[in-house]
């Protein structure tokens, strides 16, 4: 459904434009329908950046992105591109700076029926607005009609999911959609996610949480510094770490019922069997990538 | 908090349905318990309206000699007489009219390319903003007195509107600058990236995200390009490049002083000119204030 073939994102930085950021490194990556792909990295790896040029707010310096078919570049129109976040829309890292501070925080909303169903009649409006917001379990009367500043993040960034929600959706870009939100709803968002994957949703599903990231997806997807570390079927990846920086990503996470010094010895102990990473050329912009098992992928070392 | 909720003029919970149309009568509600904002509007209005209506009273030219010569203010002559027996109430309604009229007319085209340029410039980035901003700093460092010196001088009709609209292409770039300064930092907000998302249009965009985020900034801009205007104006009038017919409230002051009305002792002359056009941009200015706290939630909740 969505592909990235070469993905490549470079920003032009400092006073003339002469220097040279490179934020997205030739990713490669598929996310079929029913699909959840988690794309784990630290800050600054180009996740988000990643995210955006899926939702055609940047375009990539070079490389492909289609969905179903097109290429997203193509779509220039104003109209074309309406019709492509008609079916693919994100959520995004901030809920606070997502509202106008001015408006009311449920003209996202509204936005989203004068945009795309100005013929819904309103009290077919209504019911659609409020069995969204049910999905996402906020109460209506709560949160309809106040000011951003009144409502609290994690009520926000539901008001978020529930905007992509009234639209009919088949992709949506979850850009560390859970990152406001307490534990329990947050268990919530994510039986949400699950169950938009039941009804065949793509979702690219950004985070920097190790945890949240094997709980829902199927794929997932190691950035570094703009380049895949490493790439595969969610439990392998989890299970048989072979990049040195996913194995010391997961070290990382920390564990009920062990300190970090059992954590650390354990690494020792269980070194897999060395695979040789691929080695980065100086001036080759590619990143290539090893396979290791089926579907399971391991980029360059970048130190 | 409540006070937003019976603002809108409802009960919570029984107003889910779309927030936008109720926003303007929720507005109206604070203007009119705003105290700024009613003095600033009162006063501003007063003058429009003394502008407007006070020259259809006057029954002779502003600049017609009718009574005796340097007379203070009575009965017959409410502003007294100058120097060569001009009314003086004449020239200053004439006057206020002409002011008003210099800028609006003046800041309002130096408000439309600033703005338009700023917000261009700022929200499309990239070659958009170089060249944009180019064309901004030439006009920026031309000399703007001495270019509208040189073409007002080799206009032949001179009157108002000309005088107005020269001041205007000549003041907008410190406009467009500030507000593209605005425009560039509110233009990489999320919500402005949802908006996007939401299908709408690039102007859409800008007048109701971007621009609304602004509105007192906005506000302020023109009143500075308005009172900016009338300050020029003054100085042109005063090298004798001025409207030939008119009169206006800098023509009244240049005179008063070429005439040594303050040696004199001829204050009716020179006060009310200066007088008005403080209290206009005095006025205007506690009206910017108010439409601020007015126009953002977050400032009136305090």
């Amino acid at each position: 459904m969505l592909e990235l073939s070469h993905v490549h994102k470079v920003y032009r930085v400092g006073a003339f434009g002469g220097g040279r950021k490179r934020a997205v490194r030739d990713v490669d990556l598929t996310v079929r329908p029913g699909e959840v792909v988690s794309l784990i990295g630290e800050s600054g790896s180009g996740k988000s950046t990643l995210g955006k040029m899926v939702l055609g707010l940047t375009r990539p310096t070079s490389g492909r992105i289609t969905f179903e078919g097109t290429d997203i570049s193509t779509i220039k129109s104003f109209r074309a591109k309406k019709e492509y976040h008609r079916r693919v829309q994100g959520v995004f890292q901030d809920p606070f700076s997502c509202f106008n501070p001015i408006f009311k925080a449920d003209r996202v909303l509204t936005m989203i029926r004068s945009s795309y169903f100005p013929d819904v009649s309103d009290a077919d409006w209504r019911d659609r607005v409020v069995s969204s917001l049910r999905t996402v379990r906020l109460d209506p009367d709560n949160v309809l009609g106040k000011y951003p500043h009144q409502l609290s993040g994690g009520q926000l960034q539901r008001l978020l999911i529930a905007r992509a929600l009234l639209l009919d959706i088949r992709m949506l870009v979850a850009d560390e959609v859970i990152s406001m939100l307490d534990a329990s709803t947050r268990i919530d968002v994510l039986n949400l996610l699950a169950d938009l994957k039941e009804r065949g949703l793509g979702i690219l599903f950004v985070t920097h949480d190790l945890s949240l990231g094997t709980y829902v997806s199927d794929t997932t997807v190691i950035l570094r510094k703009g380049a895949v570390a490493e790439m595969g079927p969610t439990r392998e990846v989890f299970d048989d770490p072979r990049h040195p920086y996913s194995r010391h990503l997961l070290s990382c996470v920390p564990q009920l019922h062990r300190s970090w010094a059992e954590v650390d010895a354990q690494l020792a102990a269980e070194e897999p069997e060395p695979v040789r990473l691929p080695t980065l050329v100086e001036g080759d912009d590619s990143a290539p990538m090893v396979e290791v098992g089926e579907g399971h992928f391991v980029g360059a070392d970048q130190g | 908090m409540s006070n937003i909720a019976g603002a809108s003029g409802a009960t919570p919970g029984s107003a889910p349905g779309p927030s936008g149309e109720r926003r303007g009568s929720e507005a109206l509600h604070f203007a009119r318990r705003n105290p700024k904002l009613l003095i600033g509007l009162t006063l501003v209005l007063g003058f429009l309206l003394l502008g407007i209506i006070g020259p259809l009273f006057v029954d002779h030219g502003p600049n017609q000699y009718v009574g005796p010569q340097s007379r203070p203010p009575s009965g017959e002559y409410w502003l007294g007489t100058t120097t060569f027996g001009q009314d003086v109430w004449a020239q200053f309604v004439y006057g206020i009219r002409s002011t008003f009229l210099i800028g609006i007319l003046g800041g309002g085209v130096a408000f439309l390319i600033g703005t338009a340029i700023g917000f261009l410039a700022g929200y499309r980035g990239g070659i958009v903003d170089e060249v944009l901003n180019m064309l901004t700093n030439v006009v920026l460092v031309l000399p703007a007195l001495v270019v509208l010196i040189i073409a007002v001088a080799y206009l032949d009709a001179r009157g108002l509107v000309v005088q107005a609209v020269f001041i205007g292409l000549t003041t907008w770039p410190w406009a467009a600058r500030a507000v593209r300064a605005q425009a560039l930092s509110l233009a990489t907000r999320e919500y402005v990236d949802l908006a996007r998302l939401s299908g709408r249009r690039t102007w859409r965009i800008i007048t109701t995200e971007i621009a609304p985020n602004m509105s007192s900034y906005l506000v302020m801009s023109f009143i500075l390009l308005f009172g900016g205007a009338v300050l020029t104006a003054a100085g042109l009038d005063f090298i004798g490049l001025g409207p030939t017919d008119g009169v206006s409230l800098g023509l009244m002051l240049e005179n008063a002083v070429a005439w040594s009305a303050l040696q004199l002792g001829l204050w009716w002359w020179f006060v009310p000119p200066g007088l008005a056009i403080t209290v206009i941009v005095g006025s205007m200015y506690i009206l910017n204030v108010g439409l601020d706290e007015v126009f953002n939630p977050k400032l009136r909740e305090l």
